[in-house]
């Protein structure tokens, strides 16, 4: 009950702000201009790919990827330690894991948000081409997924960053840096010469690119999922002991 | 309700509290005075379970507020010196959250956020952003805040800061209302508050307790070390000297005071009464007199006297 209240709190918290509408603005325009440009492309002629694979293999979804999750949880912990919410929150009868779980929870609650429309772009494609192979569910269910998978550890790390420091900003550049390092972790092969063959496997293994190109394409990989979910629960738990930490750190 | 034993609480090279023990009885209105930097607000801070102790045992209602700190919190109403509130919220919605977070949820959720504005006069401000707010009224949502879940231990750190002199008249009575069914710690540096409002009165300095007693007592503490007022018209240098004279008088002051008169302060020892001899002394000089009387003893004098006594 206590977790609930917390989140209905965390949720309306996202929609008061003018934050959150700025950004589902921003990011609607940009999923919407990457779209167009993935079916302009498939426009002009026979394509190895589909519209999915056109959609979320773009630099334009990397960027506005990369970007979203610092903007969705740098005010999380910040917010309250600077204003000071924190003191009323923490002397009212809630678990420390319960206000760490909510946060989380609020975060992944409006980055779902954020993509649901996304999904009427595929709907209207489908209406109009009327295409089988672009309709086969292998594809959506891999890419959103993957999504998801991909979401679920980057707000996590989002959270931690949040919860290091009273300065949103702060937060900000250390989770866009940390999860641009491990999003674009596959591009190593590119730079690195002398890369040998258990180095290019071992970042493959890491790479997000790697990850989101496999299931746009309906490649249903088990290694992934394991991947996200653990680290997802190490990163929280991380959270967890640096939130309980500013008992004694003050 | 409250029992701290030898509570120490340091900070990165800082001792905010030494070695502090005391107890607040149930039903007690206890009042928390100290110079600014004494320790009151850290100890507030940690009965309330914000803060943990470096070292000693603190108990609320019988629960640890360390081991047990959730039943600690869900019995403690507690507002902090500086109310801090989330702006984007409406009054009535974040009293219905906030009651909820405190387990008062249902019907019981919607009359307690009405009987607690009512007590707090926030009625006309309830679909107000708190963004909008006051800063007398954040206060006041604040206090209703801390009474949401009928707690049996009020803490309250310096609750009329910022309101101006009727709302802090309205705070007052308010306390002392609640004070008939709730065990209140309220922390301030005005006296008068604490004459007006408290049963009892705790006095902490350099983070340990100098005094605790009523406000009464406290006050007769100095008194009978006591003082004497008088006016009376006379060449400032015999009277001075006929003063000093009398027996019992340890110390005078005089003070010009306008066409003649002199207003005289004599301190004297314990146990005694020279007002007599004064009267006397005066008619028998046929000096004039205009007033005589026992100092006022406020608890700003007993205040100054204990907190800078420690200080020697």
């Amino acid at each position: 009950m206590t977790f609930l209240t917390l989140l209905n709190r965390e949720i309306r918290a996202y929609f008061l702000s003018p934050v959150a509408w700025v950004v589902l603005f921003f990011f609607l325009l940009l999923t919407g201009f990457n779209f167009y440009a993935g079916v302009a492309a498939l426009n002009r002629g026979p394509s190895e790919v589909t519209v999915v694979e056109a959609f979320f293999n773009t630099v334009f979804f990397w960027f506005g990827f990369v970007l979203v999750f610092p903007l969705i949880t740098m005010r999380l912990f910040s917010e309250e330690y600077k204003m000071g919410t924190i003191e009323p929150l923490m002397t009212a009868p809630v678990r420390d894991s319960q206000v760490v779980l909510a946060k989380y929870a609020g975060a992944l609650f409006f980055y779902i948000i954020l993509w649901l429309p996304s999904l009427l772009y595929f709907y209207v494609f489908n209406r109009v081409t009327r295409l089988d192979a672009a309709g086969a569910a292998g594809p959506y269910l891999g890419a959103y997924a993957m999504l998801l998978l991909i979401g679920m550890f980057y707000l996590a790390v989002g959270c931690l960053a949040s919860a290091l420091t009273r300065n949103q900003i702060v937060a900000a550049v250390m989770s866009f840096s940390v999860i641009t390092l491990l999003f674009f972790m596959g591009l190593l092969n590119l730079f690195i010469l002398s890369i040998t063959p258990a180095l290019r496997e071992l970042t493959a293994y890491f790479s997000a690119l790697e990850h989101m190109s496999e299931a746009s394409r309906g490649f249903f990989d088990t290694r992934p999922v394991v991947f996200y979910l653990s680290l997802t629960a190490i990163v929280l738990f991380l959270t967890f002991h640096v939130f309980q930490s500013r008992r004694w750190r003050a | 309700m409250i029992k701290v034993e030898s509570l120490t609480k340091k900070y990165a090279g800082l001792t905010a509290v030494d070695d502090l023990n005391f107890t607040v009885e149930k039903g007690e209105i206890v009042g928390f005075l100290g110079p600014n930097g004494a320790g009151k607000s850290t100890t507030m801070k940690i009965l309330s379970c914000y803060l943990p102790a470096t070292s000693g045992k603190v108990t609320v209602a019988g629960f640890d507020v360390d081991t047990q700190s959730r039943e600690v919190r869900s019995r403690v109403g507690y507002m902090p010196e500086n109310v801090a509130l989330y702006p984007e919220m409406r009054v009535q919605e974040y009293l219905e959250y906030r009651a909820a977070l405190k387990g008062v949820r249902g019907r019981r959720n919607r009359q307690r956020v009405n009987a607690v504005k009512e007590l707090c006069s926030l009625r006309d401000v309830e679909q107000k952003l708190i963004g909008a707010l006051s800063k007398g009224y954040r206060q006041r949502v604040g206090l209703a805040d801390a009474l949401l879940h009928d707690p049996d231990l009020l803490i309250l750190d310096e609750p009329t800061i910022g309101l101006d002199p009727n709302q802090i008249r309205q705070v007052r009575q308010l306390i002392k209302d609640l004070g008939k069914r709730h065990t209140i710690l309220l922390s301030t540096h005005i006296l008068s508050e604490v004459e007006m409002t408290c049963s009892r009165v705790l006095i902490i300095n350099k983070g340990r307790i100098a005094a605790s007693d009523t406000p009464e007592a406290l006050a007769g503490r100095v008194r009978t070390a006591g003082g004497v007022c008088a006016e009376i018209r006379a060449p400032g240098a015999d009277l001075e000297k006929a003063l000093s004279s009398l027996a019992g008088v340890r110390k005078v002051e005089i003070e010009e005071a306008g066409a003649g008169w002199q207003s005289c302060t004599l301190r004297t020892d314990a146990d005694h009464d020279p007002r007599e001899e004064i009267f006397r002394l005066a008619a028998a000089r046929q000096w004039p007199m205009r007033a005589l009387g026992r100092e006022q003893v406020s608890l700003e004098r007993v205040f100054a006297e204990i907190t800078q006594a420690e200080e020697l």
